[in-house]
């Protein structure tokens, strides 16, 4: 669905992206993970058709991005932060305008303000709304026209963690329905709840890229049980055979608090990876 | 020709709710209605403040909400959302043109009611030209401008030469010899013998000049920077 081959861009003399390659099957959420500056932004860019690149081969629904038709078009769906919305029109009255564009019926739109939770602000003029509503607009805006396939460029950055799981809740139902879907983001968490692949993206280059779970067994060097018991005593156990008997004991005692293997996170593979942190604020 | 519909119905929405560009598109034919009929002075001329207002109007509307509609969607980015649903810039440029070129016709149409039926088409045939002119002087701000702090910046010296040179040249020779190559001065001086009659060759070529000057930066504008 989406196939990118050793891709490469720059700015000047800035090398921003350098040999990117991964192909997206259809129907999956493949996540582009990387920390501000990584090149997420312009890699959206690039599939999307806003920005050409200098070597390699973009393709997107079979076709090359630069030859993309007006029809092929109109089966992507793309939201970006920077995109705006009409701040003096209200929900419905955005909508209205893509849906004339798409040549969809406006009864289509009352129903898409529903799926994104925005049926009470249906009348509400944009310049009012909260963020979260503002991302939910723009998200109805993409879901509008039933792309076959979603570009989100960190379409929950800046928001609550309410309301970034509801936007996680509209993303895997889109997924259900066969949509794919290509999202930037710079929050672990939201990569392991959402993607079926992910690729670590750090200065231009993909240094890791699989399923979120296969990633973090394939880094779990520590192999270690941590175990925090009632007497407020932590301790840590080899991961294998020699250490069942003393769990066993423990549980059986009810000496254990909580109890944790060591596996790495994304977060913490991307810092082994590239000894930098996916947020810088984390 | 369907997005170009979309543009203008979106235009006209906005319109409404855009006090903004309303006012411009308003003040100039309320104010000659007011004027022609409130003022009333011993010598002066017929049709003062239609004439007038008419270059003021023609040298003001169109330009700015040209001008700030583009720069307004390039800041907001709502212009590359339509970019990316299939809206292509000539159909945008088309629609705003003609949203802009319908409503400043309907306020020159407000204008020309103090004219004799006779004058009528022909100051609504002028006023239509300038008009065309106006915005695509104010598409090339639109287009050159990044932001609408700069667009606001590039328009409002324009503005004020093509507005009040006309109107400053009535008092002022030296004025009135610049203000001559200025296409709102030779409309106005069509507007003041209502006629394309012998004697204004001068004009019709300086206002044909500064169509072929304009739409040339338009283009050379957009092929520089198109939409972005």
């Amino acid at each position: 669905m989406i196939q990118c081959a050793n891709v490469y861009k720059s700015f000047a003399d800035k090398t921003v992206l350098s040999g990117v390659n991964f192909d997206i099957p259809s129907g999956e959420i493949f996540g582009l993970l990387g920390p501000s500056g990584a090149g997420k932004t312009t890699l959206i860019k690039i599939l999307t058709g806003q920005l050409a690149y200098e070597a390699g081969s973009v393709r997107i629904l079979g076709e090359n991005v630069e030859n993309l038709t007006g029809e092929d078009k109109k089966k992507i769906g793309i939201m970006m932060d920077e995109f705006g919305v009409y701040e003096r029109f209200s929900c419905v009255e955005n909508l209205q305008i893509f849906a004339d564009i798409y040549g969809i019926p406006h009864i289509k739109i009352k129903e898409t303000l529903e799926m994104v939770g925005l049926q009470d602000a249906m009348r509400k003029p944009a310049m009012n709304l909260s963020k979260g509503m503002r991302t939910r607009l723009q998200l109805a805006r993409v879901f509008l026209h039933s792309p076959k396939i979603i570009f989100l460029d960190e379409p929950t950055s800046g928001l609550d963690p309410q309301t970034m799981k509801s936007i996680h809740k509209i993303i895997l139902e889109k997924k259900e329905t066969g949509v794919t879907i290509f999202l930037t983001t710079h929050n672990m968490e939201e990569a392991t709840a959402l993607c079926d692949m992910v690729a670590l993206l750090n200065e231009g280059v993909i240094v890791e890229k699989g399923a979120p779970k296969e990633i973090c067994r394939k880094y779990n060097h520590q192999k270690k049980i941590k175990l925090h018991l009632s007497s407020g005593e932590d301790l840590e156990l080899k991961h294998g055979k020699e250490s069942a008997t003393e769990i066993s004991r423990l549980f059986e005692a009810g000496a254990i608090e909580t109890i944790h293997s060591s596996e790495p996170n994304l977060e913490t593979v991307f810092l082994e990876l590239t000894g930098r942190k996916l947020q810088e604020d984390a | 020709m369907r997005n170009i519909i979309i543009v203008i119905k979106k235009q006209i929405k906005d319109t409404i709710k855009n006090k903004v560009v309303l006012i411009q598109f308003i003040l100039f034919p309320i104010m000659t209605l007011i004027m022609e009929n409130a003022i009333k002075l011993d010598g002066m001329p017929e049709l003062f403040f239609t004439k007038l207002f008419s270059i003021m109007y023609m040298g003001m509307a169109p330009l700015t909400a040209m001008a700030a509609i583009i720069s307004e969607e390039k800041e907001k980015n709502t212009l590359r959302v339509l970019m990316m649903a299939n809206v292509a810039p000539w159909e945008y440029l088309a629609g705003v043109g003609i949203y802009v070129w319908t409503i400043c016709m309907a306020g020159a149409g407000v204008m020309a009611t103090g004219l004799e039926k006779k004058d009528m088409l022909f100051y609504l045939l002028v006023m239509g030209i300038g008009f065309v002119i106006s915005i695509v002087l104010g598409g090339c701000i639109g287009i050159f401008a990044k932001n609408q702090m700069v667009s606001t910046s590039l328009v409002m010296p324009v503005m004020a030469i093509l507005s009040f040179g006309p109107m400053l040249a009535l008092f002022n020779r030296t004025i009135e010899k610049v203000a001559k190559f200025l296409y709102t001065q030779q409309i106005s001086v069509l507007l003041n013998k209502m006629s394309f009659g012998q004697g204004n060759g001068e004009s019709i070529i300086i206002i044909m000049i500064n169509a072929a000057v304009f739409i040339a930066l338009f283009f050379m504008a957009f092929r520089r920077r198109g939409l972005e």
